[in-house]
């Protein structure tokens, strides 16, 4: 079991430098350089200057060799400025990621609240109209498209009803916890929805492939309730593929918010992301989406360490 | 397969929708004909017109009319979802069969690359591909200013990233079938890679492919009116479901009907591409069955 950790562990890193070389030509592909951005804004610059700003900072390189200093760069904890908030790119970071984090850990934990009894449900009526209702709810709710969900939500409640506020974290100036709650509750429920629906369904057909394996029978003849086979035995079981898509799934989440947090200028990751690439904030960019994708690699390196510790078959390997 | 297909409620549903679509968005020129307007002409005196028989569904904030302008953005996302999903669906196909043939480093090193791509965070992504510079690839700066060149850098962008569920499939398939007896023999007769890829590895994942092709158009749909609504995919004035509602949020205090259409449109064409693939899976794969 330790080996095979090891093993993908090492995996994981040989993958992040590959991505790391692709995304570091992706984001050299962008319009402009720092130079010439900041060339146009000092009207007093010569092309000579321009140059030898060009040289200073090795923007004469080929991008590969760019990459080489940039990684150089990283490995020794320096990631460079961030153009747009003037501020290191170290130090920009945390607040969205935290800001993030919240949005992504509340929806998912209220898609999962829905969607682990709906889907067992589900399978336990299988065929049933209950059932048919259960899966086109989860259908539709994968269908729906994130910012149109946001954009109805923000009508309903924020414009229409006046409940919840529409955008951003809290009120100027704070406003304690309830209000952060209160800001947090429309992307919340805009990014839930798809989650509902995603796990409903796999929820569903992971228990209805257990519910059909003998040892249900089995532990039905000694005499154990309907009730404890289903919650105590088939659920554990039913639960080891959604956990590991749960884990898989960490990629299409920051998907989500980067939408999610662009309708409702919740200043998150996402945004950071988008504001970043839009702004020509070439550090910036390249560490957040760095980040994500470290942080989804790191998910899929946690569904497989989950997936050995729930299914003893694969801890004995 | 068909009489099968038309047996699955769910799928029957999907098709049903599939079809008005494409009815509805193929007499999109009728209409703007029997209408007198097209998709980009703007009527100042006619903003956010209520429902009328000029303006079936009525107007947007300068005066364009809606039903033709949803029935245009359909096209486009139709015909760019379709594309997409055959342009995933090739690069797939051709990744899959290398790595499962060749097998060895070569699979090793494609594996990891496909584990990479579904570790990326899709839309950050994208936004990147979608705010590359043309003239850092050796293009001209207007390479994409055309329509039809515009929708290509979106199929181009989204197939890019969308191949890795058809990779699998294809190698896998190509794994399990390569080491069967059948295909020694064939080799044995003398049989080249190519043949033995087109005529022995290839037809053992159409189904398959099939249906992961039609789940993943509803998807892709979807990426491309997220991208469209953040700006970076379908570039007005050419409509589209995205970029529609991307007008409709700076509207959404004073016109909040402008939202209603777009994304209900989005929404079902999605679904339905979602319950005909999952009608396709039960009718193809028996085994799966539920």
């Amino acid at each position: 079991m330790l080996r095979h950790i090891l093993v993908r562990l090492l995996q994981s890193v040989l993958i992040l430098l590959i991505m790391s070389f692709l995304i570091f030509g992706l984001i050299s592909l962008m319009p402009g350089d720092p130079v010439s951005l900041m060339a146009a804004a000092s009207p007093g610059m010569t092309p000579e200057d321009v140059a030898r700003l060009r040289a200073l900072y090795g923007f004469d390189q080929s991008w590969t060799i760019r990459y080489g200093h940039w990684l150089a760069a990283v490995l020794s904890g320096d990631l460079g400025y961030s153009r747009l908030s003037a501020q290191s790119v170290a130090a920009t970071l945390p607040r969205p990621l935290a800001n993030s984090l919240a949005l992504m850990t509340v929806s998912l934990a209220l898609a999962l609240l829905a969607a682990v009894p709906a889907g067992v449900i589900a399978a336990l009526r299988r065929g049933r109209a209950l059932d048919h209702l259960l899966n086109l709810a989860a259908f539709a709710a994968v269908s729906l498209p994130v910012f149109w969900l946001g954009l109805v939500a923000i009508i309903v409640f924020a414009v229409g009803l006046g409940w919840l506020p529409a955008s951003g974290v809290e009120t100027v100036g704070g406003g304690g916890a309830v209000d952060r709650l209160r800001h947090l509750a429309l992307p919340v429920l805009a990014l839930a929805v798809a989650g509902f629906g995603h796990y409903m369904r796999y929820t569903r057909s992971a228990m209805i492939g257990v519910l059909r394996q003998d040892w249900i029978r089995t532990a039905r003849a000694k005499g154990l309730s309907w009730t404890q086979v289903v919650l105590r035995h088939a659920l554990r079981s039913a639960m080891i593929p959604v956990v590991t898509i749960l884990a898989l799934d960490l990629g299409t989440l920051f998907s989500g918010i980067v939408v999610t947090e662009t309708v409702f200028a919740y200043p998150g990751m996402g945004k950071l992301i988008y504001d970043a690439v839009m702004g020509a904030d070439f550090n910036l960019a390249l560490a957040a989406l760095m980040l994500a994708t470290g942080l989804t690699l790191a998910g899929n390196l946690l569904a497989d360490c989950a997936y050995g510790l729930l299914d003893p078959r694969i801890g004995e390997r | 397969m068909m009489r099968g297909l038309l047996s699955h409620p769910s799928a029957r549903f999907g098709l049903a929708v599939l079809l008005l679509l494409a009815l509805a968005t193929g007499a999109a020129s009728w209409i703007e004909r029997e209408l007198g307007v097209d998709a980009q002409s703007i009527d100042i005196l006619a903003q956010l017109a209520p429902p009328s028989w000029s303006h079936p569904l009525g107007t947007d904030d300068v005066g364009r009319d809606l039903l033709v302008r949803l029935l245009r953005g359909g096209q486009i996302s139709l015909v760019v979802g379709l594309a997409t999903a055959l342009v995933a669906a090739l690069l797939g196909t051709l990744i899959g069969l290398t790595a499962g043939y060749l097998g060895g480093p070569a699979d090793a090193l494609l594996m990891r690359l496909t584990d990479g791509v579904i570790a990326l965070p899709l839309l950050p992504v994208l936004i990147v591909l979608g705010a590359v510079d043309p003239t850092k690839l050796g293009l001209p700066a207007d390479a994409f200013r055309s329509e039809w060149a515009g929708l290509g850098r979106i199929v181009v962008i989204i197939g890019l990233v969308g191949w890795t569920t058809s990779a699998r499939l294809v190698r896998a398939a190509a794994l399990s079938v390569k080491v069967q007896d059948f295909v020694r023999a064939a080799e044995a007769l003398g049989a080249g890679p190519l043949h033995i890829m087109a005529r022995h590895i290839l037809p053992n994942v159409v189904q398959p492919m099939i249906v992961a092709t039609t789940l993943s158009i509803g998807n892709i749909i979807l990426l491309e009116s997220a991208l469209s609504f953040l700006g970076l995919g379908v570039q007005p004035p050419l409509p589209s479901w995205g970029n529609m509602l991307s007008n409709a949020l700076d509207q959404l205090y004073n016109a909040p009907a402008l939202a209603l259409w777009p994304g209900a449109s989005i929404f079902l064409t999605v679904l339905a591409f979602n319950l005909l693939g999952d009608g396709l899976q039960d009718t193809l794969d028996p085994r799966g069955g539920r």
